[in-house]
């Protein structure tokens, strides 16, 4: 007791080169696709809308909107199966999820980028 | 030959096998165990032995427990619970048990006390649907509805769902896959949930509808080199599996696979059925894998 086991667990199987893909910002997933014998990276790019922290179990859900018709993936990050994340855009927002942005279309759905200080 | 172990819940988990697939895993403190008493069937009438698990200090053990401790030379113990054997001579008393008992790819038998949900009404414990919240329901909105018939029976069967006390009761969950053993911790991982909270007591048993494993040496406290080479190399197969991940899934299993080799033959000296019974579970890891793919909307 004391030591909490499960957190120790977690921390030796999680990623640590992982960058911070803070809310609004645009990134580019590139996740990794077995296509029987063959393998491939596969890059999604569009804004992380939602984050969810808890260790070894953080995921992010990116959107984008592809011929008209938005697209939400829920990536695990530390899966062995995203090859990296690159953060291409930060975005100004206030809100931890930005799950008003599925209502939006076109212009209204664009988000500011972050004022670099 | 099947064996049970008495072990803790510390909680859920999860983790990326080498297709990258999220396992869900429950995170078991099995062990160590020490063994209290060796019952066979000449003195006692059947084979079983006390397993004891869990320290509690000396000033909160009755005295006739102490003196049941002492006989065995072990400190007293939390839980102590029986469990049948089919060989009493295969253990002395005060032997420990460890986790080593199990390896990679075993099935399991788990049963624990299921968390308590009181007296709970029959929407809750049997899923009834209740009825209607409007168009004039009252005073019955999560109500059984009808009991039985009329003056025919002019009794409620048995066996009839009606509320009653739901939780807290002990549950197995059979068949539950072993996904990793660490048993420098006496930590194991099983696929899924099991019952109870966290903290709860749980009594861990080789499956009983699969084949039982082999006799394995390590199962005393003494050195235990076998399963810590094991450890080492499933680490080895697994980095080994991710950096060939780019070239083809062929080579990443065969990679894994092929280092563990040597062990099982040592286990195989002691036990022919070893060989096919690792190849039997391991036809079963690749039917029972899924591929769970992140959701799209």
């Amino acid at each position: 007791m004391g030591i909490n086991i499960v957190e120790m667990y977690e921390k030796e199987h999680m990623k640590r080169d992982i960058p911070d893909t803070p809310i609004g910002s645009t990134v580019k997933v590139h996740y990794r696709i077995i296509e029987g014998e063959k393998e491939r990276i596969q890059i999604f790019e569009g804004v992380v809308i939602a984050r969810k922290r808890a260790a070894l179990r953080s995921s992010i859900t990116v959107r984008k909107v592809t011929a008209g018709i938005g697209v939400e993936r829920v990536f695990p990050i530390h899966s062995p199966k995203i090859d990296k994340i690159e953060v291409t855009r930060l975005g100004r927002v206030r809100r931890s999820k930005l799950y008003y942005l599925r209502e939006l279309r076109g212009k209204k759905a664009r988000i500011r980028e972050k004022d670099q200080y | 030959m099947r064996q049970t172990i008495l072990g803790r819940k510390l909680g859920m988990s999860q983790i990326f096998d080498h297709q990258g697939n999220a396992i869900p895993v429950t995170i078991v403190q099995a062990g160590p165990c020490t063994v209290l008493q060796v019952k066979t069937v000449q003195t006692d009438g059947y084979n079983a032995i006390q397993l004891g698990f869990g320290e509690k200090k000396e000033k909160h053990t009755t005295k006739p427990l102490q003196g049941h401790f002492r006989k065995s030379d072990s400190t007293p113990k939390r839980h102590v619970r029986e469990a049948r054997i089919d060989d009493p001579s295969l253990f002395k008393v005060g032997q420990v048990i460890t986790a080593g008992l199990f390896q990679k790819d075993d099935r399991v038998d788990i049963t624990g006390t299921s968390k308590g949900k009181g007296f709970a009404g029959v929407m809750k414990r049997h899923g009834f649907s209740g009825f209607m919240a409007s168009h004039g329901v009252h005073e019955s909105k999560r109500g059984p509805g009808s009991i039985g018939q009329s003056a025919d029976p002019s009794r409620v069967f048995k066996g009839m769902k009606m509320p009653g006390q739901m939780g807290n009761e002990s549950v197995t969950v059979q068949n539950l896959k072993v996904v990793d053993v660490r048993e420098s911790q006496n930590l194991i991982m099983v696929k899924g949930p099991v019952p109870g909270g966290k903290n709860g007591l749980l009594v861990i048993h080789h499956a009983i509808k699969k084949a039982a494993p082999p006799l394995r040496e390590p199962e005393t406290e003494e050195v235990e080199p076998v399963p810590e080479a094991v450890e080492e190399e499933l680490d080895a197969g697994l980095t080994a599996a991710e950096v060939s991940e780019e070239s083809a899934p062929v080579t990443a299993e065969t990679a894994e696979e092929v280092p563990a080799e040597p062990v099982q033959e040592a286990a195989a000296q002691e036990e022919p059925e070893a060989e096919s019974k690792r190849a039997e579970s391991a036809v079963e890891e690749e039917a029972g894998e899924t591929a769970e793919e992140p959701k799209e909307s």
